[in-house]
């Protein structure tokens, strides 16, 4: 017993353990979080089809107990259909990929703070899984690993559309997870730290990062839908392009994994959305919820307050969604490489100049004057992205046509390799 | 060796990632498909992060499976897909049975060389006390005590380091430009 003490002490450090509290309360949080994902996610289908029906002025599903029973008849529909298997498929990664695809999302919710501890009878409880000293990093090294399921999706179904869809997202989600990475740094910057606890405390004392950090939070955006393959930057499936992309040969249960895969990405990122730039938990304009004592209703009401937070950028996703026309390959990858990368690495630069700076001139991490200079120079960003450089002076947007300086690029560089299937004649 | 005074469920989960640590390398060495042994070096990468856990270095740990899991092998498996290579025998660099012994002795070597360290003892200068690493984590972080040294006295050879992967990345945009072909990627 005193062994499994000290290792508890190791991994919670800080905490003093009450060992058979601690696994009771780890399994009940663990059944807890898969089941309201699992759940959440499944209705979080429903929600899409009613938020699209919404914004496209019509009535979404409405048959199936007046529509709030879909999900469930679509989980039975997945379950009882027929199982295909394309005949040149490599079947034992065929079977593999869904998997690969869907748990990553679900791991990375160990290491998010979904509520303020509680000071129980048998000691206090944080309310995240596994408090590890890395947390933020953890998050970023498993999210790497999702593009495992969808990039062996493509390759083993043999199939060219499912393989380009493969392609497309291998290369997509390598682009923006370097920027998403960068974004997160002016973050660790204020915070000095890579836990989550102490991002949320930070933000809660001071300010949400948000306000401090707005052009990261852009980045960290524009990179979650990418991460995602959510539209506008949906290229792995494009279903007017590529059928259904990487998921193309896959039916009933397996298409379902992915489908849920990509919901419960959409719910994880919008958590780290919520939690790095929103406060996480924190109730705002009060510090009631942050100090001692913490009771249960502490723990229900910063719960219901990280709900909304990320319920709201889910709805964000579905709008925009609905909303936005997807990017085309070059564009997608020209805002990737030439816009979020030197942006990001420019803004910590920025950032960390300015925190010197403050530093320097004797202002304390989290009194007013620190964080004025960081809004005053958040403002500044913005004007400059957002009113200067905006609307195609520096990208081409999604939905307009191509300069005909980029056609001329483009050309360029696809016209040695047409040379030899043209003929002779020829253009 | 003796394992007495680790706790158990250190011990088990120490053997758990190295047997498949182990099974799995030997798996990406003998398996014929390009795309199969990525995947299995992939494995390999990902339990030894976990010793690396286990050996509370979660920094490290977790640049493992960041960089080797997430980045690096990824890339391997595109360029795997993309080129589809065909058959293992034909694109092999070691063939003909003199290469496999010369490439079995070496391993032969390595593991040997693994079991003389294991018995020579760490220097006086090199040991930290028990629990140092996990007290060092409680008190400032899992980051800070590697970012300090690395940052302050070890910067010259972290600048260096910078300059070599720099060259590595000019190479590879020269390289890539050679071809004639100015890719937008």
């Amino acid at each position: 017993m005193t062994t499994i003490h000290a290792l508890l002490q190791a991994a919670t450090p800080g905490s003093t353990p009450h060992t058979l509290p601690y696994f009771v309360f780890t399994l009940v949080k663990l059944l807890l979080v898969f089941t309201v994902y699992m759940v959440g996610v499944a209705l979080l289908t429903l929600a899409e089809r009613k938020i699209s029906a919404w914004i496209q002025d019509r009535h979404g599903p409405n048959r199936v107990g007046k529509g709030w029973l879909q999900p469930a008849a679509d989980g039975v529909k997945n379950f009882v259909k027929e199982e295909t298997y394309p005949a040149a498929a490599n079947i034992p990664l065929f079977v593999l990929a869904p998997a690969l695809a869907f748990i990553p999302a679900l791991v990375t919710w160990a290491v998010i703070p979904f509520a303020a501890p509680w000071d129980s009878p048998w000691g206090r409880i944080d309310m995240m899984l596994a408090p590890l000293p890395v947390g933020f990093l953890f998050i970023l090294a498993i999210s790497s690993l999702g593009v495992y399921g969808i990039v062996l999706a493509g390759w083993s179904s043999n199939n060219k559309y499912a393989l380009l869809g493969g392609l497309r997202s291998s290369a997509q989600m390598i682009s923006y997870e370097i920027a998403m990475g960068m974004s997160t740094i002016p973050v660790l910057l204020l915070s000095g730290n890579v836990t989550l606890n102490r991002i949320v405390n930070q933000q809660a004392f001071e300010t949400w990062n948000v306000l401090n950090l707005t052009i990261a939070f852009f980045i960290f955006l524009v990179a979650a839908f990418a991460e995602t393959n959510r539209l506008p930057f949906d290229l792995p499936e494009a279903e007017s392009e590529l059928i259904a992309g990487y998921h193309s040969e896959y039916s009933a249960m397996k298409f379902s994994l992915f489908f849920i895969a990509e919901y419960a990405n959409m719910v994880t990122a919008s958590a780290l959305m919520s939690t790095l730039f929103f406060g996480g938990w924190d109730i705002p304009f009060t510090l009631w919820d942050n100090v001692a004592p913490f009771t249960f209703l502490k723990t229900f009401l910063t719960l219901g307050c990280f709900v909304t937070k990320v319920l709201f950028f889910v709805f964000l996703y579905m709008w925009i969604r609905w909303t936005l026309p997807r990017f085309r390959y070059d564009q997608l990858m020209s805002l990737g490489w030439k816009l979020l990368l030197p942006l990001a690495l420019g803004y910590i630069v920025a950032v960390a100049t300015t925190i010197v700076t403050l530093d320097a001139l004797g202002f304390a991490r989290g009194s007013v004057p620190f964080h004025l200079g960081l809004i005053l120079l958040n403002v500044a960003a913005v004007v400059i992205l957002f009113v200067i450089l905006d609307r195609g002076k520096l990208i081409s947007p999604a939905y307009s046509r191509l300069n005909q300086r980029d056609v001329a690029k483009l050309r360029a560089v696809s016209a040695p390799r047409r040379a030899p299937l043209l003929p002779e004649s020829g253009d | 060796m003796s394992h007495g005074e680790l706790p158990l469920f250190y011990v088990f989960h120490f053997y758990l990632f190295g047997i498949i640590a182990i099974a799995s390398a030997v798996a990406f060495v003998t398996r014929k498909s390009p795309v199969a042994a990525a995947l299995w070096l992939v494995n390999t990468m990902f339990s030894l992060a976990a010793l690396y856990v286990l050996l509370d270095a979660h920094f490290i740990g977790v640049i493992q499976v960041l960089v080797y899991a997430g980045a690096i092998m990824v890339v391997f498996l595109f360029v795997i897909m993309l080129l589809n290579l065909g058959h293992a025998s034909d694109i092999a660099d070691a063939r003909g049975i003199g290469w496999k012994l010369a490439a079995g002795l070496v391993g032969l070597a390595l593991l040997a060389q693994v079991f003389a360290l294991t018995r020579a003892r760490v220097p006086e200068a090199l040991a930290l006390p028990d629990g140092t690493v996990a007290e060092q984590v409680a008190a400032r972080g899992a980051i800070a005590p590697i970012a300090g040294p690395l940052f302050n006295e070890y910067l010259l050879a972290f600048e260096v380091t910078s300059v070599l992967l720099l060259a590595a990345v000019v190479g590879a945009v020269v390289l890539g430009k050679r071809r004639g072909s100015a890719d937008a990627r």
